[in-house]
This record gives C-alpha cells, sequence and structure tokens, in this order.
C-alpha cells in the first residue's frame, strides 16, 4: 500500500534543489512539442542558449527583460509573506508608468538629478496607493483582496486607455493613443552603449537587497513574517496587524509601480497600452519558483527572463512557435507546486493491508 | 457485572508517520461492565477505541465481539458499518448531531432506509420512551437539539447509539463539558444502562470519576497497555504512577496575604457574538499574591473575559484599572505595557507563531524593547542569547532555538510561552486553561511556576474547566455562568457545582426573580 505522510522537516537542499529540478524537467518536458514541430530538439536548445548568453545583446535583453519581472516578482512575494495576495501587479504597473509620463512627459521640467527621483517617488507611490485601497477594503470591510486587486487591473487598463486617447495623448503621435514622450532629463540612464540595459536593473537589484535584509532583519520583517504566518498570534502579542498589512501593501504597490516606471523611463521612452506583456501576472510565477525569498526572486526572475528571450531567438530561427516559452514556464511552476507538495509530504510504501486509514 | 467476556481486542497496532499510537493492546470487556481507560493525553486511548469503532485501520491485531448468543465473532476491521451491526456504539467528544432537528429526529436519523416511503415514527417514539424509561436518560423528545444543554444534548447521544440495540457503549471523555451534577447524573444513568446488561467503556483523563464509578481500570501511556486493576483496589496515588510512570510532584499552596489590588473591573461589560461569549456588568478585584481561580463550564464568558484581559477585547462600558491606573484603551500592546502577562487558551493558535523560531518566539511580545532591536533592526545575538537563557531556565527541550516552534511538543511549547510571560516579572497573569492537554508532569511543572509567580507579587486569574485544579492553586474562587461572575463563599464542590449550572444567584435582587427556576 502507498501511503503519503508528512515530513517533520524539510532539508535546505530541497529547498533549494526544488525549482532547479522543476526548471530542467520543464526544459526536458518542452522536448516533446519542439519534436511535434518538426525541430531538431539539439539544434533547437542550442538556438534558445545562443539568443540569451551568445553575445552581448544577447545578455542585454536577457537583462531588460528580467528587469520588470524582478520588480513584480518582489511585489508579489513580499506581499505573499504577509498573506496579503496582491494579483493587482499588473494594474499597479500601469499605474506607475501613468504617473511616470504625467510628470516626465514635460509636465516638470527639471534637471535629471531632480527629475529622475521624482518620477521615482510618484510612480512608487501611484502603485502603492492601486494596492492601498483594496487592503484597506480587506481589512475594514473584509473584502477579499484577491477579487478587488485582480479585478483593479481591468479598471485601470481601461482608465489608461481613456488616459491615452485623452489628458495623457501625445498630441504629436499621429492620433496613435500613446503618450508624449519622456524628457531626456527623466530618463533612466542606459548601462552600456548600443544596447537596451539600463539602470532600472540596478535599482532592482539594490530593491532586492534591501528587500531580503528588511525581511529577516528588521523589526518590520518580523512582523510581516508573524502576521503571514498565523495573524491571531500576531495580535495577540501586540503586533498592529491591520497597520502591517498597510504598511505591506504600500512596499508591494510600489515595487510593482517601480515596475511601469522603469520600463516606461528606461526603456521604452513613452506608454502605450502594451507596456506590459503580462509582467504583473509572470511576478506572480516569478515569486512562486523563488520561494518568496527576494534573492530567489532575481534568479526566478532571470531564469523566466532567458526562457522568453531564448524561445523567442529560437522561434526566429528555426520557425517554431515563441508559445514553447509559455509553455516552459507553466510547466516549472506547475513542477514547483507539485515539488511544494512533497517538501510537506512523503509517500511510502507498506505491506499492503486492507482499507485506509483515515 | 458477569464473566460472560462480549469484546476482545487482541494485539492492536497503530502507527502514524513515526509516531507509535497503539503498541500491541489488549483489552478484555465483560458484560454488564464499566471499564476506564485511563491515560494522559496522547497515550493512545481514542486512537484504540477509533480502531474498535472501524473509524481507523489497525496496522495489526483483531477485535473479537460476541454475537447474540453470546458467542466470539472477528470483527471485521476498518468498517463502522460492522462495528455498529456487531452492537458496537460510540460517543465521540465533540457531538455529531444536526442542530435544526429534534432530538427524536436525530436518534432516529440513519437508521431508516433511504427508500423507505412512510416513516413509522409512533414505533421509534415509543422504543425511545421505553429506553428512556429503564435508563433513566430523559429528554423532550421534540426539542430542536439546537435549543438543547449540552448534558441534554450528550444524552441524547447515547440514546442514539442505544436505540441501535448497542450492546458495548464506548463513551469518549464524556464528562468533559458537563458540570459536576450533570456527571453525576450520567453516571447513574450509566449504572441503570449496565443492570440491564450493556457493557461500557468509558475513556477519561480524571482520576476521581474513575475511582467512583467504574469496575476495572486499564491505563494506556505512550501507546502501551501499562496496567490494569480493579477499581476497587485502587487509589489515586496508585493510577496516577500507573499512568505517568513515575510519581508527580505535589505542588502546596501556602497561605499568603494578599496585597494591593493589581486588576479591578468595575461593571465591565464585553459584547462578543452571542451572550455566552459576552460579559454583563462584571466586578472583579484580584490583589498581588493571589491566585484567582475562575470555575465554569466552558462557554459562559470565559473567553469574553480572557480577551478583555488580553486586551483583545474592548469593553463596551465600564472601568478596566491596573495597578491603580484606569487603562484608556485596552489593547494588546497596552496591556502588555501595562504588566500584564498572557497564557492563551489555545496555544497553538494564539500563543506562538509555529513557522517562526523558538528565539524569535520568546521575543514576540516586545519588539519594540531596546534590548531586543535598535533603530527598526533585530539584534540577532541578544535574541538568540535571550532564548538560550529562557530555554535552558525553563528546561524548555527540542531541536534548538533556532528551530521552529512548530517542532517542540505541547508540553514544551507552554513553557516557551511561559519563559516569555513570566521573565518580563508581570503584576498580573491570566492563565487561560494552563495545564489542558498537558502531561501531568508538564501539568504540575506549570502549576510550580504559577504559585512561584504568586509567591513573587503577582495576581494571577486562573481560569479552568478543571474544578480540581481551580480548588488546589486559587486563593479565592469566582463561578462564571452566562457571562456574569459571583464569588464562591464557599470551597465546597457541590456547592460549586450548583453556581456553575446557574442554579443558585444569590445577592442579584434585581435578576433574581428572572434567573431563579
Amino acid at each position: 500500500m502507498i501511503r503519503i505522510e508528512p515530513r517533520a522537516a524539510t532539508s535546505q537542499a530541497f529547498k533549494l534543489g526544488l525549482p532547479v529540478l522543476s526548471a530542467v524537467i520543464a526544459l526536458l518536458a518542452a522536448a516533446i512539442p519542439l519534436a511535434f514541430a518538426g525541430a531538431n530538439i539539439l539544434t533547437a536548445y542550442g538556438e534558445m542558449v545562443k539568443g540569451v548568453f551568445g553575445s552581448l545583446f544577447a545578455v542585454s535583453e536577457m537583462l531588460t527583460r528580467a528587469t520588470p519581472l524582478i520588480f513584480t516578482g518582489l511585489a508579489a512575494a513580499l506581499a505573499f509573506r504577509a498573506r496579503l495576495w496582491n494579483i493587482g501587479a499588473e494594474g499597479q504597473l500601469y499605474l506607475g508608468a501613468m504617473a511616470a509620463v504625467a510628470i516626465g512627459a514635460g509636465a516638470i521640467e527639471a534637471p535629471s538629478y531632480i527629475l529622475v527621483p521624482v518620477i521615482i517617488v510618484m510612480g512608487c507611490a501611484a502603485g502603492a496607493a492601486g494596492m492601498v485601497v483594496p487592503t484597506v477594503l480587506k481589512t475594514r470591510f473584509g473584502a477579499d483582496e484577491v477579487v478587488t486587486t485582480l479585478l483593479l487591473n481591468f479598471i485601470v487598463l481601461i482608465f489608461l486607455q481613456y488616459m491615452l486617447e485623452g489628458p495623457l495623448k501625445d498630441p504629436m503621435g499621429m492620433g496613435w493613443p500613446q503618450s508624449a514622450p519622456i524628457l531626456d532629463e527623466g530618463t533612466l540612464p542606459g548601462l552600456m552603449t548600443r544596447m537596451r540595459v539600463h539602470s532600472g536593473l540596478i535599482i532592482a537589484l539594490v530593491a532586492a537587497a534591501v528587500a531580503q535584509v528588511m525581511l529577516s532583519r528588521s523589526v518590520w520583517g518580523f512582523k510581516l513574517r508573524a502576521v503571514g504566518e498565523n495573524a491571531p498570534a500576531a495580535r495577540h502579542a501586540g503586533i498592529g496587524v491591520d497597520r502591517t498589512l498597510l504598511s505591506v501593501a504600500i512596499v508591494s504597490g510600489g515595487l510593482a509601480g517601480m515596475a511601469g516606471v522603469s520600463e516606461v523611463a528606461g526603456l521604452k521612452g513613452y506608454l502605450t497600452a502594451d507596456l506590459s506583456p503580462g509582467f504583473g501576472y509572470t511576478g506572480i510565477v516569478v515569486a512562486m519558483l523563488a520561494g518568496l525569498s527576494p534573492v530567489g526572486v532575481v534568479v526566478a526572475a532571470l531564469f523566466i527572463a532567458s526562457v522568453f528571450v531564448g524561445a523567442d531567438s529560437m522561434s526566429r530561427s528555426m520557425g517554431v512557435s515563441s508559445y514553447l516559452a509559455d509553455l516552459i514556464v507553466s510547466m516549472s511552476l506547475l513542477c514547483v507546486l507539485i515539488g511544494g507538495f512533497f517538501a510537506r509530504y512523503k509517500i511510502t510504501r507498506s505491506a499492503p493491508t486492507k482499507g485506509e486509514a483515515s | 457485572m458477569t464473566d460472560t467476556k462480549v469484546l476482545s481486542l487482541n494485539g492492536l497496532s497503530k502507527r502514524f508517520g513515526s509516531v507509535i499510537a497503539n503498541d500491541c493492546v489488549d483489552l478484555e470487556l465483560h458484560k454488564g461492565e464499566v471499564l476506564a481507560l485511563l491515560g494522559e493525553n496522547g497515550a493512545g486511548k481514542t486512537t484504540l477505541m477509533n480502531m474498535l469503532f472501524g473509524h481507523y485501520m489497525p496496522d495489526a491485531g483483531t477485535v473479537e465481539v460476541a454475537d447474540e448468543a453470546g458467542q466470539m465473532q472477528a470483527l471485521p476491521l476498518g468498517h463502522p458499518q460492522a462495528a455498529l451491526a456487531a452492537g458496537i456504539g460510540m460517543v465521540h467528544q465533540h457531538f455529531a448531531l444536526a442542530e435544526n432537528l429534534s432530538a427524536l429526529n436525530n436518534i432516529v436519523l440513519g437508521s431508516e432506509r433511504l427508500s423507505l416511503l412512510r416513516r413509522d415514527l409512533k414505533a421509534a417514539r415509543a422504543k425511545i420512551e421505553r429506553i428512556m424509561q429503564h435508563t433513566g436518560l430523559t429528554v423532550t423528545l421534540d426539542t430542536p437539539v439546537g435549543r438543547l444543554s449540552v448534558g441534554e444534548r450528550q444524552r441524547v447521544e447515547i440514546l442514539k447509539a442505544l436505540y441501535r440495540d448497542v450492546r458495548i457503549l464506548v463513551l469518549d471523555e464524556p464528562t468533559a463539558v458537563l458540570t459536576p451534577q450533570e456527571a453525576d447524573t450520567l453516571f447513574e444513568n450509566i449504572g441503570a444502562m449496565t443492570r440491564e446488561g450493556l457493557s461500557v467503556i468509558f475513556i477519561s483523563h480524571k482520576l476521581r470519576e474513575v475511582l467512583a464509578f467504574s469496575q476495572r481500570i486499564a491505563v494506556l501511556r505512550h501507546g502501551k497497555k501499562v496496567g490494569e486493576i480493579a477499581t476497587a483496589e485502587a487509589d489515586e496515588r496508585i493510577i496516577a504512577r500507573m499512568m505517568v510512570g513515575a510519581d508527580t510532584p505535589e505542588t502546596a499552596r501556602q497561605e499568603m496575604t494578599p496585597g494591593a489590588p493589581v486588576l479591578t473591573l468595575q461593571d465591565v461589560s464585553v459584547t462578543g457574538r452571542s451572550k455566552r461569549d459576552s460579559l454583563t456588568g462584571a466586578n472583579l478585584t484580584v490583589h498581588a499574591h493571589e491566585i484567582l481561580g475562575i470555575a465554569g463550564v466552558s462557554g459562559n464568558g470565559q473567553s469574553a473575559l480572557a480577551g478583555l484581559i488580553s486586551g483583545l477585547n474592548r469593553p463596551t462600558s465600564g472601568r478596566v484599572t491596573l495597578a491603580a491606573e484606569e487603562v484608556a484603551q485596552v489593547t494588546p500592546t497596552n496591556m502588555i505595557k501595562a504588566g500584564v502577562g498572557r497564557i492563551p487558551e489555545d496555544r497553538h493558535h494564539d500563543g506562538m507563531v509555529g513557522a517562526m523560531s523558538v528565539a524569535e518566539n520568546m521575543v514576540i511580545e516586545r519588539l519594540s524593547d531596546p534590548e531586543v532591536q535598535s533603530a527598526g533592526f533585530l539584534k540577532k545575538d541578544a535574541i538568540t542569547a535571550n532564548a538560550e537563557k529562557l530555554t535552558a531556565d525553563y528546561d524548555v527541550r527540542g531541536p534548538g532555538v533556532g528551530a521552529r516552534a512548530r517542532l517542540l511538543s505541547g508540553g514544551n511549547i507552554q513553557k516557551m510561552i511561559l519563559a516569555r510571560v513570566f521573565e518580563q516579572s508581570p503584576k498580573l497573569i491570566l492563565a487561560n486553561q494552563p495545564t489542558r492537554g498537558l502531561d501531568m508532569l508538564a501539568a504540575s511543572e506549570v502549576a510550580r511556576r504559577l504559585l512561584e509567580a504568586r509567591a513573587a507579587g503577582a495576581g494571577i486569574v486562573l481560569i479552568s474547566e478543571d474544578l480540581d485544579e481551580i480548588l488546589g492553586l486559587a486563593d479565592r474562587v469566582v463561578v462564571i455562568h452566562d457571562g456574569e461572575m459571583i464569588e464562591a463563599e464557599t470551597r465546597d464542590r457541590e456547592a460549586i457545582g450548583l453556581m456553575m449550572a446557574g442554579e443558585v444567584t444569590p445577592h442579584e435582587p434585581q435578576q433574581s426573580g428572572a434567573e431563579t427556576q
């Protein structure tokens, strides 16, 4: 008889090995549809690796893609650690981006050492506001934040379309629904000449490091973890649960807003309704792959960005669909979720007896 | 009682993961006998009975039950239906009754075929009334169960079993929810039932009732049967030693002169979700060097009182004074700052964050203390050192201070909470069910620590459903019933029991007319 028993403890090696193993399984499993598509599997994977690491340009593209994912991954990871289910990073990203173009596209003229920080602060504030509203609805009225944050995404997207057709519309944009470009003084500086990778990446890495330290070493991080793991005990111990959730909402929403600022002020220069190909939602996958650890988020974001960029490159040179990237990412998430079960339970075989204990 | 065997468990074993719940347990039951199955929490009593009743599949062993002709037959294991058919009935600690149905319908529920077109309730009622007459177990059959008292609900559960013509009845901790009077009535009823030929196994950890009402005692410890003794030959010392495997240290309470008041409640009301969850116009004074025992049947306002002292429940009216200073706003933080140490009732749920380390749990109530943090950052070394010292002083055993608190055993979790509370030298200690679920050694350790804190000058509010515990520790006894508190002028079990049942409401002129029966 096969039985499922809870584990007393999960080893550190298992926790670290699980996401790596999941990624490997996902990559191996992707060979099956590749073979069906008639591609030579080895060549295809070769193209993929070349597309990510084959040149300085490829690496730059991968890092550029990873930057917003680090921000949204951190937004999800911190909120989830507090059991605050922020599914609204996509909307918060656009709120941040809108704030960035509203200020940076000519409304204020200032030297870059003033304008860039102002854009960043206002973008984060806009994203934070987008998360504070559902959190207050949760703490005051018990509204489920999964529903409110998810639905707010669509509200923000419709608001964005209105803004791009109205107040934020670029008068020189030939009628396209896009904002005016951000002034040069408001642009995040690039990191390498003729490459797209920009200083948003540095901010993302610093944010991850700070989040890691705050989570494990600060009183705020202590409260966040206590509220997430056992809110009644935290309340009993005198930790302000609502206040802690609110502070987490500000940080989480702010990070998601920063993803928008970084994309619009570091990469695109102006805002369109397709700024994000779902970075907010992919951030949730990044956070789960990372086991909700801030440092893990950086690694997971680099992995997912590599898969996307590599699959794009492979699809161009081999003629197979780039949807393969989505397949690999989804597979690795599924593997991590299934692995999470094995982290808590082990399956043992024993002598066959009749029936099963309840 | 006769010598006819009706049940025999042979070598039953059961393990859950690495935990051995039962290890090769043999047990026999005779016709008309009351067998007490005694053991501490986690000794394997309930697991054993669940195997008998078919809820669990044993890993090894067999069960034989006498059929109607008195022949021993092997019982197919793992099938509750087979156990029912063999005449075994079980009344669980937590009742399984449909609150919106009448007592009659609850008793009949499940014994009728689903394809039945017309229900013969008249015959059922006649049969139940006959059983009630024989056993003295009376309930009003047409009242919805939701409106019955806990004792009445238990009678419905027992009648449900008897209605199915059981010959063996298992009662799991039947007195846990009853007042002393209700418990005595229950045992009288059981006596009547056994004279009719019923055999009863009752699970308990209360020595007093086991000695008073059983004929034979079987003791389980760590899943093994460690002894069996005729009740006539047993006394509390002997069976306590069988349960624990060692002598439990006596906790002797010395008389002390109470000091200044540390907690005063003046006409304090707390509104909960129901009347049972509320306090109405409570007046209470706790002095230094004093243990005040709050006796009562669970669900009579204890949680409201505990919530108030913990700071979780805000009073809707009245004044709360701590050490001569009125508490402006009742919050957990303010109560902790005012010197209140809280030992919560549900230590897993409210007392600790299981996923965080033992060291972190030991400082969770004083995150603003400069010993714990500076400028918003945790002093990890100081927190670890603090935990190392406290685990040594309070003998908290486990995989280390860096390990998750969840990995500690129940007794060690309670010691961790005691260390956290007592180390702050609180002026007032709320001890809500501090020994529930603990083994006797751990429980006597808790009692010793409470008496130590009392000697050091703390005032202690001890809430317990175990009257023996209160009488053993408390300097004064207050009875809580239906959200109202009355000081008991006596230490007589009978008199306090009547007050717990709400049958005595002295010196309450405005309400006595409405309340007395």
